[in-house]
């Protein structure tokens, strides 16, 4: 087992340079740098060319890839991710800013989906084929179906034309007024958390299928075992397995992926920050973004799968 | 006599017949499924005869009619330039459609591909791609769509390669994952034994047979690559005006005149629930009838 996890982690290295090449280098094939974003951006015919060398020399952009890359790279193993090329200002402050708020929404919505998925999962399982688990079904797909953005509008909508009222368009932080900030950010988190309930849903139904099928939980129920108590006790925990590895992994994505919820909510969260930074080139940002979604996302998987080895002693690794 | 006559009849049934019977099988065993393809199946034809079915051209203006609420001309309203929403609604099924089905065939196939490919030659070859899909997995869906967005420009064809690249990695993991199995199966000794070339393996004796994997992974990003396509338009990054887009037609006016003019936000948005929600139906579906694994009993 130790091995395993050592071998793991160690894997996770190469995965991550990986990702830190291909951003980097994806970024310079990209027509256009910050220098032209910012200078011909705004339509002035009177920079010269001088004046943008002498910004990219002041960025470091006119150095040779191979030096640009180690530069980047030396400053990763320092955790110091640099300066952005747009504002100047550190980029770990500016993602510290937004990460607060993309975090919590992550949160939220993961509980959402998780409030929603293991009651229905299960449902559908135990009424299985009945019109209680086609309606489960339907109301999962339909979830998978509907674009989160979408379904914000729809509540923007219904709030401003029902209710006439709206959520803060401003974030407060939670610790600052712990009111306003669950006002503004419940929404979202519904509308993607609603969404992220379906996976979870028909993760849950068919593990529980599965799980049900099994022997011991034939002993339990020819013992005279009330079927709550087997549920509870027996199933449910085998069959989070699975679920575990969907909410987790999902979890991962939704830190970094929010980018048209947040437009729809006007959030300035990491998925917006993305966007501007991709469109600025602002090259140090991006990758910044670009690896520290993808380091989540892969520790997310291997935490899921060392807890998978934990929680179920019949799988056994090498 | 009568046995005599139906075993005449089974014998001289047509082949469309015995088709039907299939559809009709299916639709029995699988309704879920069947609405689905049900569903499929009208966004073609109005994809198809939008033309027809369009009462108006969907990019024609009409500067009187600004804003006008679902009335008897204008079925779902117009839109912020006076363009008929109904029929923007009907065109952009073409679009959704071209870029879903462009988007997902590429992925899976180059998926498919890659992933039989990396199964057959094992070892430091597997190893090797393994690796670089893992790379490529780590990048949310749509973070990686829009760098390569940001490549190569907007428009629908690159919107397809966008939504397409992310999907490759995916499905290559899925149909490794058969392909594996199908590897140690004698034919493929056979094949080698008679020394055909490994490409000739590869394609003719062991893609065919990961076609399950395959296909139900095709039928899974079809609705995820017009979901995508629509956050991407939304997003302004995507399909341009005034190509007619569901996404596209929930961005900027619609938003902005989401109050006084909720339909322009509205049917768009169902079209896209409509569409993604009969392909995920009968893609579920046709996963259950391929999978016997998954197969509930």
């Amino acid at each position: 087992m130790t091995v395993y996890i050592v071998k793991r982690m160690l894997l996770m290295i190469p995965t991550l340079l990986g990702v830190a090449v291909l951003i980097f280098l994806l970024l310079r094939v990209v027509p256009g740098d910050v220098v032209e974003a910012r200078y011909l951006g705004q339509g002035s015919q009177f920079t010269s060319q001088d004046l943008m060398d002498i910004e990219r020399k002041k960025l470091g952009l006119d150095q040779p890839l191979w030096k640009q890359f180690t530069t980047w790279m030396w400053g990763i193993m320092r955790l110091d991710f640099g300066l952005s090329m747009w504002t100047g200002s550190p980029i770990t402050e500016e993602i510290k800013l937004r990460f607060e708020l993309s975090l919590q929404l992550a949160i939220m919505a993961t509980v959402v989906a998780t409030l929603l998925a293991i009651p229905l999962g299960i449902l559908a399982a135990i009424k299985q084929d009945t019109w209680i688990d086609y309606a489960v079904r339907v109301f999962s797909i339909a979830g998978l179906a509907m674009p989160s953005f979408w379904l914000g509008i729809l509540m923007i909508l219904v709030m401003l034309i029902v209710f006439k009222w709206l959520p803060p368009m401003v974030f407060t932080s939670f610790w600052v007024n712990p009111w306003d900030n669950l006002a503004q950010l419940i929404w979202p988190a519904l509308a993607v958390g609603y969404r992220y309930s379906a996976v979870a849903t028909r993760m849950m139904r068919s593990a529980m299928l599965e799980v049900l099928r099994e022997d011991y939980i034939r002993t339990a129920r020819a013992k005279g075992l009330w079927l709550k108590l087997i549920l509870s006790r027996h199933a449910m925990k085998n069959a989070m397995l699975p679920v575990i590895t969907v909410v987790g992994l999902e979890f991962a994505f939704l830190l970094g992926g929010l980018v048209v919820t947040e437009q729809v909510f006007n959030l300035n969260g990491l998925g917006l920050l993305f966007v501007e930074a991709i469109s600025r080139r602002d090259y140090t940002l991006t990758q910044a973004l670009v690896l520290i979604v993808a380091a989540v996302f892969i520790f997310v998987n291997f935490a899921t799968d060392i807890a998978y080895a934990w929680l179920d002693p019949r799988i056994r690794y090498r | 006599m009568a046995v005599t006559k139906e075993a005449l009849d089974t014998l001289a049934r047509p082949e469309r017949a015995r088709w039907l019977q299939a559809i009709v099988d299916f639709t029995w065993q699988r309704p879920l499924g069947a609405i689905g393809a049900a569903i499929i199946i009208v966004m073609s034809v109005v994809a198809l005869s939008a033309h027809l079915l369009a009462p108006f051209d969907a990019l024609v203006t009409d500067y009187d009619a600004m804003l006008a609420a679902p009335n008897a001309k204008h079925w779902l309203g117009t839109d912020a330039y006076g363009r008929d929403v109904f029929s923007r609604v009907i065109f952009g099924s073409q679009t959704a459609l071209i870029v879903g089905l462009g988007a997902s065939f590429i992925g899976a196939t180059i998926g498919a591909l890659i992933g039989v490919a990396s199964a057959y030659f094992g070892g430091r070859v597997d190893m090797i791609v393994q690796r670089i899909m893992d790379v490529l997995i780590s990048f949310p869906l749509i973070i990686l769509a829009l760098a390569v967005v940001a490549i190569l420009g907007t428009g629908v064809f690159n919107v397809v390669l966008a939504i397409a690249i992310p999907m490759i990695p995916r499905c290559a993991r899925v149909v490794r994952s058969s392909a594996l199995s199908v590897r140690e199966m004698p034919y493929v000794d056979a094949a080698r034994a008679a020394g055909f070339t490994d490409a000739r393996i590869v394609l003719r004796h062991m893609l065919p047979n990961v076609m399950a994997p395959y296909l139900i992974m095709l039928t899974a990003f079809l609705g995820q690559a017009i979901l995508l396509e629509a956050s991407l338009s939304f997003l302004g990054l995507g399909v341009q005006e005034p190509v007619a887009a569901w996404g596209l037609m929930l961005r900027g006016a619609a938003v902005e005149f989401a109050e006084t003019a909720p339909w322009m936000a509205i049917f768009p948005g169902v079209a896209i629930s409509l569409a993604v929600f009969g392909f995920n139906l009968f893609g579920d579906s046709l996963r259950d009838a391929l999978d016997p694994k998954l197969r509930t009993q």
